[in-house]
């Protein structure tokens, strides 16, 4: 199940466990990010907190757990190479994997077609 | 700026939109941030060819002596600024600073000596009270004729010269500030060898009709491609220049900002026009004395940027700030973060160890020399 927020996060829901990352439309907003910050597995994070940090040449920016849940794994190599971010955000680029404390609470996300006609 | 002022646009307002950039408000104007390209490759498309950037918004402002005689132009306007001016060579620029009484900077700018005139560039948030502030200081001796509305374009990186050469082998002859006349495919120009990137390059000056041509028929040059502010500022960052409204404002004073080397020996105690401007009793006593604090570079140790607006400290766990963060981000020729802010003077020796707080965590930063990246200019 692919979900979005209107933060411009997708989550990838397999079971009670999202993958979750920063949508096209947002890492071309941002521009090149030259930096990532990912929280510490483990860390329980409710929806709307800032989980992680990207920064782009100009400016930081938040990314914000899309709903309450605990970090079961974090993608290392946008650590290393932000520029991931940008070149494969629905991909390589992911984020985090968040264990949901609500797996039913997804449903309330924007589904594909709403994000579309969100962005325009 | 107030968001609901009317947005202005420059003359290569139109070819902004042609080359799909992104604009933003600046200073009033729509302007452009970034290109397609973005502003990393934006960046290093500067430092290894060259690269055109839009600077139109900015303030050229005209002095003409009404006794023909430039030196009554120059003395006149030395009432508002530390600088030399007298002492300019015809066809030279150089740096130039207004100051407030309070000894802080109301601006800063560039001024050339073109012979029967002066002419300055300011910044674009600041033209219309710097155009005041020159009125009221030369205006009984001198014409003073805003130019907002004519072109300026950048130039700048190691192919600038072989560039515009193209169009007028005399840009070649040219030095580091020197100021000429040239004719670039017919149209007439005024351009200075200088920039704000560290790189060597031109700044050209056109007729509003005449910017769009020559923008046009220089980035038809492979060599040369568009760069918008993002980068813009990442260059002068690298480069260790100071960014009015954010390194240097009224608050500041040239000896605090690092920024001596813009007063000459004639305009400081023991020179022959020693003092005569705003705030001279301050900033030449700051020459005896010293200042308290200093602008210096700041090298962040980890990958993370450290922006404007951090507070720094002496360590870890300290409670009082004792410094802050001016400018701040990602260097793209370094490879890393890079910043620059105010230290006290006890603080300001390169390779001194000091915190940054970036959302809650103090980030070891460490006091280096500027500018981060070596200049090119063609001295």
């Amino acid at each position: 199940m692919l979900k979005f927020t209107q933060d411009h996060e997708w989550l990838k829901i397999e079971g009670d466990v999202a993958t979750v990352g920063i949508t096209e439309h947002a890492a071309e907003q941002l521009g090149d990010l030259v930096f990532v910050e990912l929280p510490e597995v483990g860390a329980a994070f409710g929806k709307g907190n800032g989980a992680a940090t990207v920064e782009s040449v100009k400016a930081a920016s938040d990314v914000y757990c899309p709903l309450d849940g605990e970090i079961v794994a974090v993608n290392e190599a946008i650590v290393a190479d932000p520029s991931l971010v940008n070149s494969d955000p629905a991909g390589a680029g992911w984020f985090f994997k968040l264990k949901l404390a609500d797996p039913a609470a997804a449903n309330a996300l924007l589904d594909e077609a709403a994000y579309k006609t969100l962005i325009g | 700026m107030d968001d609901s002022a009317p947005t202005l646009k420059t003359p290569l307002h139109a070819l902004h939109l042609d080359l799909g950039a992104r604009m933003v408000p600046f200073a009033g104007y729509d302007m452009p941030v970034q290109y397609p390209a973005g502003v990393l490759k934006e960046h290093l498309q500067t430092r290894a060819s060259a690269g055109l950037f839009d600077v139109s918004h900015m303030g050229q402002i005209l002095i003409r002596p009404r006794s023909g005689v430039l030196a009554d132009a120059a003395l006149a306007l030395e009432t508002v600024t530390p600088v030399d001016v007298a002492g300019l060579a015809e066809g030279r620029q150089r740096y130039g600073l207004f100051t407030n009484a309070a000894g802080g900077l109301e601006d800063d700018f560039m001024v050339a000596n073109r012979g029967d005139h002066l002419y300055l560039v300011v910044n674009a948030a600041c033209k219309h009270a710097d155009l005041a502030l020159i009125m009221a200081a030369v205006g009984e001796s001198c014409h003073v004729e805003p130019r907002f509305e004519r072109g300026l374009i950048a130039l700048q990186g190691p192919m600038a010269e072989s560039v515009l050469a193209e169009l007028d082998p005399a840009a070649a002859a040219m030095r580091f500030m020197d100021v000429r006349e040239l004719t670039l495919a017919g149209i007439p120009a005024v351009v200075s060898r200088s920039g704000y990137t560290g790189e060597d390059g031109f700044e050209i000056s056109v007729a509003a009709e005449d910017a769009d041509r020559l923008a046009r028929l220089l980035l038809a040059n492979q060599r040369v491609n568009p760069i918008g502010l993002g980068a813009r500022d990442s260059l002068r960052l690298e480069a260790g220049l100071c960014l009015y409204g954010n390194d240097i404002g009224p608050d500041t004073t040239p000896v605090e900002a690092g920024l001596t080397w813009a007063i000459q020996k004639v305009r400081r105690n023991g020179g022959g026009r020693a003092g005569g401007f705003p705030g001279a009793d301050v900033i030449l006593r700051q020459f005896e004395t010293g200042p308290e604090r200093l602008r210096v570079g700041l090298v962040p140790e980890g990958k993370a940027p450290v922006r404007g607006g951090a507070a720094l400290f002496a360590d870890e766990t300290s409670g009082e700030a004792i410094g802050i963060v001016t400018s701040g981000g990602f260097g793209p020729s370094l490879g890393g973060p890079v910043a620059m802010g105010y230290v006290p003077v006890s603080r300001s020796t390169p390779g001194t160890r000091l915190f940054a707080d970036v959302r809650g965590k103090r980030l070891p930063v460490t006091v280096a020399a500027m500018p981060f990246v070596p200049t090119t200019y063609k001295r």
